[in-house]
């Protein structure tokens, strides 16, 4: 059994909001960057996956196992590391220590103190006097001193400082280095997972646009610039999401289609951020 | 070994590792027998994704400069394999073809040239 998480099929049905036949299976040992707009599905799917939120049809899988087969085992496997803190605010440490010990058999004390310890997070100190840094620290550690297969991030990294959020993909590093563990880490600061991520899977107004490794999607596009009245009708067709600008467009082209691109065109690798943006721009084209 | 990954390059990430330790396994940097680091501790050391390195491995293993055994790591093959060899002539040949041609641009002699080498390989 390779695949940590498998999600099959996944519809869910809001007023205005449809989650339409998401599939995907993350292996064993890898990282998946979910991403997309605000809005697209990504928290959706992840309660679904955190069975907050019941479905309409699909199925998701953990380690095997579906949510029915044994509720306690599959929430033991889960660490949810969330944009805002789910503690509540008047608690401190020892009050979220002895939670987690009343909630969760994997639960380690000594592992919990030490990571308490390795953030520097005050033991003294209500909730709500805490940084958002620290905050998120604290839900990591909380996660990581159970014994998890899937740790959860939803736009957990958003409004950090650089020196934490290096610090956070070195945990999510460590965290894989196993081989046994994986990491779904839904987000829009695209850079973070533009360094780590293995997958990329992209939901756009409830539907997958593209699931592949993040090397294959960052090698399949070039982005390209240039001036708008020197494009021919040829190249014009081969190009993904275009954006006139004043002094110029910009633009991707599949890579393999780029080496005919004439003279006084500037092109260049992108970024999963232009790549989003221009994919999203292309399919706005299309309706 | 050393591996530094430049944004900036022309070369994705999974090719500049290879390149890199290519270089030294060729360069004599990285001694045949070596065990390399194993590809989840080289991704972490890094910042890449396990694919990445899975890759650059893969591509190493294909052109025979290194050796992966499941669950045993990866481990630099002997210069005397074919492989390895066929790159080092290959190497010598691009260096002297370099030569040639610019002795030649310059009007040097074949003799002179040969002399120039006599001369290299003593030092």
């Amino acid at each position: 059994m390779m695949e940590l998480l498998e999600v099959k099929g996944l519809t869910k049905r809001y007023k205005g909001f449809l989650l339409d036949d998401i599939s995907f299976s993350l292996p064993k040992g890898y990282i998946m960057g979910y991403v997309g707009q605000n809005g697209a599905g990504k928290t959706t799917t992840i309660n679904c996956i955190n069975q907050i939120c019941h479905a309409n049809s699909g199925t998701i899988y953990l380690n095997g196992r579906m949510y029915k087969e044994d509720p306690i085992q599959y929430k033991e496997e889960i660490g949810f590391i969330g944009d805002e803190s789910y503690f509540p605010k008047e608690m401190r440490i020892s009050d979220i220590r002895s939670i987690q010990k009343t909630f969760y058999r994997s639960f380690q004390e000594a592992e919990f103190d030490q990571l308490i310890a390795r953030f520097k997070l005050p033991e003294k100190k209500k909730i709500s006097e805490f940084s958002r840094g620290m905050k998120v620290k604290l839900m990591f550690a909380a996660a990581l001193s159970r014994d998890t297969k899937l740790l959860i991030l939803d736009e957990a990294t958003n409004g950090l400082d650089p020196v934490i959020r290096s610090e956070v993909l070195q945990i999510l590093q460590d965290y894989i280095s196993d081989g046994e563990r994986s990491i779904l880490f839904s987000t829009h600061m695209l850079e973070d997972l533009e360094q780590i991520a293995d997958y990329i899977v992209f939901i756009d107004q409830g539907k997958i646009i593209i699931s592949e490794t993040k090397d294959d999607l960052l090698e399949s596009y070039i982005l390209i610039k240039g001036d708008y009245k020197e494009l021919t009708t040829e190249l014009r067709s081969r190009l993904i999401g275009l954006e006139k600008k004043e002094f110029g467009f910009e633009a991707l082209i599949k890579s393999d289609e780029a080496r005919n691109v004439p003279k006084g065109f500037v092109i260049n690798k992108p970024s999963i951020d232009k790549i989003m943006v221009h994919l999203i721009r292309n399919s706005l084209e299309g309706v | 070994m050393k591996i530094l990954i430049s944004n900036q390059s022309e070369l994705p990430i999974y090719a500049q590792i290879k390149e890199q330790i290519k270089e030294q396994i060729l360069n004599g940097q990285i001694e045949a027998g070596t065990e390399l680091p194993s590809i989840r501790k080289l991704a972490k050391e890094l910042g890449v994704s396990v694919i990445t390195t899975t890759r650059a491995y893969n591509d190493l293993e294909e052109e025979g400069f290194i050796s992966s055994m499941q669950g045993k790591g990866s481990m630099v093959l002997s210069k005397e394999n074919e492989f390895l060899k066929e790159k080092y002539l290959l190497r010598i040949e691009e260096g002297m073809g370099t030569a040639v041609e610019t002795a030649k641009r310059i009007g040097m002699k074949e003799d002179e040239l040969v002399n120039l080498l006599h001369k290299l390989w003593k030092e």
